[in-house]
């Protein structure tokens, strides 16, 4: 580096200023030489000169370097050597510099590798020219130029693609750089998509000032990195607020993991990435089955476990957060237990409003945390069949500890008891662990997996209001009815308490419902708030039958329908006067308006609503009393008579008739 | 030869005639009717009552028992078609009676072995009711006691009351063409009630007066047999024994009794009707004493 450059590098100002009137002067045609004169010579394609053994071409294209950035400018403003020199001018110049104009691109790269490789006379350094060639300098813009995004790939490819000397000879950390970045997300985008705007190498690694990463004033220095990314990426604080809550991605960078981390340079994937390299670190130590803490718990990993689970793509570090990795440890400053919440933000806040997560904030020794259900390193996704939280296993896993005499059910004060096998007899339980449809309702689904609330909590799933919602994410059609009946809070406002799909189907030995214990059952479910309508009901011919048990006669919701039920008075009811000749119809196809007339919950001991039926039963016990009264009177009467009559006939003598008394007489 | 000569010879060969004769009491259509009409009133009582007594846990076994409400409704549907038919049976035969033995109508329910009540029946009740009371000795009974005529006619009003409203509740469409639907109801009340007055008073007096009074107990095979010993219906009818013998006419009613098997297999059949009405009139009292509700 010349005196000149140094003092233009630490004076740009001047520098331009000095520029700029070299430059006028020049147009004004005050040079010893003009162009033409140097083409003169340079035009000829067959002009060379011998450096050592190799021959090298001095042909210099005419048109090529008019249509360059440097076109308008004279020859010897970058061959300043031969400024006034006499033509045909010496063989041996000096190496032109283009630090005189572009002094901040110059000093940048004699700090960087390259420059200070340069420096140290490596052969394999670039220089200037390297990238921007010579006469036929052309702007980044232009897609013929080599460093027009779209080719910088293949211009840095030149030295550092796999098998080049550079990568070869010099210590590089990263492997198949181009190939792996052809195939990033980057690379694709601008080589495949030709999107210019997509990150090329100079776009992290800058284009003049190329420093290692362990520079601390490197843009891919683990510091500057979120920096660098965040060029492009300007709102990756929002996609990764999970991460890094919204501010710590820079502010606490030391405990968070840094871009590359996860998204490893050049191969950066639109995909989750892989694995990363500090993993295998990790695992080092930690693949052997022996490994133990000082407490002696045993710190071992098992990679199978690893590569099945749901985390196989998340880096160790991710969840053991406060990894230092310029330490030979970089573990040693990991101090908190691994935070399920810094990634499952939402579902840690499901989780510390559950009672499962109060009683962990409480310090039960029975809270089940997340390890409980989804273990640790095998945490496998709940559409594993392998998996604790796979549907099928669910009622197990839950049954851990809400088995009848296990620790959650111990505790339990509530009205539902042996929840494990009634589940398990019921439709939901029979459908998941016999049918094995894993679709089919099954704890979670109702409770929630991590909102789990006792019922009597209004924000419970299972909370009496909140019951037909939890139900209807399956039986949406169901729900849909059961909201407009009368049944519905929405519909009816009381204070009296309205069923819930519960109180009829059960909360854990929910049946078919198209068999008959079901269907019987249901009528002691509506006697329960029904009951005078429910005990005349039974005083029918329907009622009566089905107290039988059988179930082929009308029973309530035959009438009333069953999630639909209406007021009669409501035109939609099954039974108003528009509907109810319909539905006596669906047993009794002869049925007429008349016949829909039967009084089907008719009773005989009501004189106010049904005088008819009254009297027509007391008249009708009063001639049962009389007929009794004057047939029993009239037996007992006899009775003693008759047995005097027969011990007459037994001891032969002869009862005399009345003839025969008058004979005698 | 005077008239009481004539019945004391009378008397006198037929004592020697008669030995071990019985006496033809029920012709062999009435027994069979009368079998016929026992074994579909225990099932329509059976049935029924499976039914009006639905609240208790036995109907459900016995509903259960006989294959179901809709078997159960079946067999009484069927027990009903084979009562009706038996009553109409039986007014045919009276029409047959009628021409074959009277002639006119007014001759047969004039006649002295009618089975309308008469003046005479009026006075054998109170004669009875004097005896009971020790006010006087054994009425003669004829032919149809006023009990028997009772019972006569109370099979022609609960066929008339309980069949009709049973065949309103068979096909209520039908019904409910003509008449309100609430008469369903209606009917639904009377033909139970009516059943159930039917089954206590057959199951409790009529088996009393006919089968377990003392001089009979436990069972008076006639209605079954057909045939009475002579000697029984010397002392139970005295006034037709008289009238028969008067008319010269007993031998012609005198046969000999069925062999020992036959006897025993109606027995058997007897006290199987029997032994049901019992159990149904437990049933009745427990259902209406101490489960009713």
């Amino acid at each position: 580096m010349n005196a000149r450059n140094e003092k233009a590098m630490k004076r740009p100002g001047i520098l331009v200023g000095v520029t700029t009137i070299f430059l006028i002067v020049c147009t004004f045609g005050v040079m010893a030489q003009e162009n033409s004169d140097c083409f003169m010579c340079h035009s000829d394609k067959s002009l060379t000169k011998k450096i050592g053994r190799t021959t090298v071409s001095l042909y210099v294209a005419e048109k090529t370097f008019a249509s360059s950035s440097h076109g308008s400018l004279s020859c010897t403003m970058c061959h300043v050597d031969l400024d006034g020199k006499e033509l045909p001018h010496e063989p041996q110049l000096q190496k032109v510099e283009c630090g005189p104009c572009h002094g901040v691109q110059q000093a940048m790269y004699e700090e960087c590798l390259h420059g200070k490789s340069s420096k140290r006379g490596d052969a394999l350094a670039p220089n200037c020219q390297s990238c921007h060639g010579t006469h036929d300098i052309l702007p980044a813009r232009d897609v013929r130029s080599a460093i027009n995004p779209l080719r910088v790939p293949y211009l840095c490819g030149k030295c550092h693609r796999e098998g080049a000397p550079v990568q070869l000879q010099r210590t590089i950390h990263q492997a198949n750089i181009l190939e792996n970045y052809s195939e990033s997300i980057h690379g694709e985008g601008l080589l495949r998509k030709g999107l210019i705007v997509s990150a090329t190498c100079t776009s992290c690694h800058t284009a003049h000032q190329i420093l290692p990463h362990t520079d601390t004033r490197s843009t891919i220095a683990r510091r500057n990195i979120a920096k660098t990314c965040a060029t492009c990426h300007s709102q990756i604080e929002e996609v990764h607020r999970k991460v890094i809550k919204g501010e710590l991605w820079e502010k606490e960078l030391h405990i968070l993991p840094a871009c590359v981390d996860c998204h490893q340079p050049h191969k950066a994937r639109k995909v989750f990435y892989d694995q990363g390299m500090a993993d295998r670190d990790c695992l080092r130590c930690h693949e052997k089955e022996g490994i133990k803490s000082s407490a002696g718990r045993s710190l071992f990993v098992s990679t199978e476990h690893l590569g099945q689970s749901m985390h196989a793509k998340t880096a160790c570090s991710q969840c053991h957060t406060g990894v230092s990795p310029s330490r030979i440890r970089p573990c040693e400053t990991v101090v908190q237990n691994v935070d399920c919440g810094s990634c499952h933000a939402e579902v840690a806040a499901e989780y510390q409003n559950s009672t499962h997560g109060k009683l962990f904030a409480e310090n039960d020794p029975n809270a089940p945390t997340c390890l409980e259900c989804h273990g640790t390193h095998q945490a496998r996704g709940k559409r594993d069949p392998k998996s604790n939280t796979f549907p099928t296993r669910v009622p197990e896993l839950c049954g851990k500890c809400h088995r009848e005499g296990e620790k959650a059910a111990v505790r339990y004060t509530g009205k539902e008891h042996d929840i494990v096998n009634h589940y398990t007899e019921s439709i939901h339980g029979k459908g998941l662990l016999k049918s094995g449809l894993v679709v089919t309702a099954m704890c979670t689904d109702c409770h929630g997996a991590h909102s789990e609330l006792p019922s009597k909590n209004p924000n419970s799933s299972v909370h009496r209001d909140n019951v037909a919602h939890t139900c209807g994410k399956c039986h949406h059609g169901i729900e849909e009815k059961f909201e407009k009946s009368v049944h519905s809070p929405l519909v009816t406002k009381t204070d009296k308490e309205l069923p819930a799909c519960s109180e009829c189907h059960s909360a854990h030995t929910i049946r078919r419902t198209d068999v008959s214990g079901f269907q019987l059952e249901i009528m002691q479910q509506c006697g329960r708030c029904h009951r005078k309508i429910a005990t005349t009901y039974f005083d029918t011919y329907h009622g009566k039958v089905s107290q039988l048990g059988y179930t082929k006669t009308a029973k309530c919701y035959d009438c009333h329908g069953a999630h639909d039920i209406l007021p009669v008075s409501n035109p939609e009811s099954h039974l108003s006067r528009d509907n109810v000749v319909a539905t006596c119809q669906k047993c009794h196809p002869g049925a007429t308006r008349r016949f829909a007339g039967y009084l089907t919950h008719a009773t005989h001991h009501d004189p106010e609503k049904y005088p008819i039926l009254f009297w027509v039963f007391w008249g009708m016990t009063g001639l049962l009393i009389g007929t009794f009264v004057v047939g029993g009177l009239h037996t007992l009467l006899w009775l003693p008579r008759s047995l005097q009559w027969k011990r007459q006939l037994k001891q032969g003598k002869q009862p005399k008739t009345k003839q025969e008394q008058g004979t005698d007489e | 030869m005077s008239n009481t000569e004539i019945a004391s010879e009378a008397v006198v060969r037929h004592e020697e005639y008669a030995e071990g004769k019985q006496f033809v009491r029920f012709s062999r259509l009435n027994r069979v009717l009368h079998v016929l009409m026992i074994v579909s009133f225990m099932s329509l009582a059976l049935t029924g009552m499976t039914l009006k007594f639905s609240y208790t846990g036995w109907a459900a076994t016995l509903s259960r028992l006989l294959g179901g409400f809709e078997s159960a409704g079946f067999i009484h549907r069927v027990a009903a078609v084979i009562m009706i038919g038996v009553f109409i049976t039986h007014i045919i035969d009276l029409v047959r009676l009628k021409r074959k033995e009277f002639g006119t109508w007014k001759a047969m329910i004039t006649g002295p072995n009618t089975m309308l009540p008469t003046r005479n029946d009026l006075k054998d009740f109170v004669d009875s009711l004097k005896w009971f009371l020790g006010l006087s000795e054994r009425p003669q009974y004829g032919r149809w006691t006023y009990w028997e005529k009772f019972d006569y006619f109370a099979v022609f009003w609960g066929i008339a009351v309980i069949g009709s409203t049973g065949f309103m509740l068979w096909f209520p469409e039908f019904f409910t063409l003509i008449v309100p639907g609430w008469f369903i109801n209606v009917a639904t009340i009377i033909h139970s009630d009516e059943a159930l007055l039917a089954t206590g008073f057959i199951f409790t007096v009529h088996f009393f007066n006919t089968h377990l009074r003392p001089e009979k107990f436990p069972m008076d095979l006639v209605v079954f047999t057909g045939y009475m010993p002579l000697e029984e219906f010397k002392h139970d009818k005295p006034a037709e024994y008289e009238a028969v013998v008067k008319n010269g006419e007993l031998e012609k009613h005198l046969v000999d009794p069925y062999p020992p098997i036959v006897i025993k297999t109606i027995r058997l059949f007897a006290w199987s009707a029997l032994a049901l009405g019992f159990f149904m009139v437990v049933w009745i009292i427990y259902a209406m004493i101490f489960a009713y509700r």
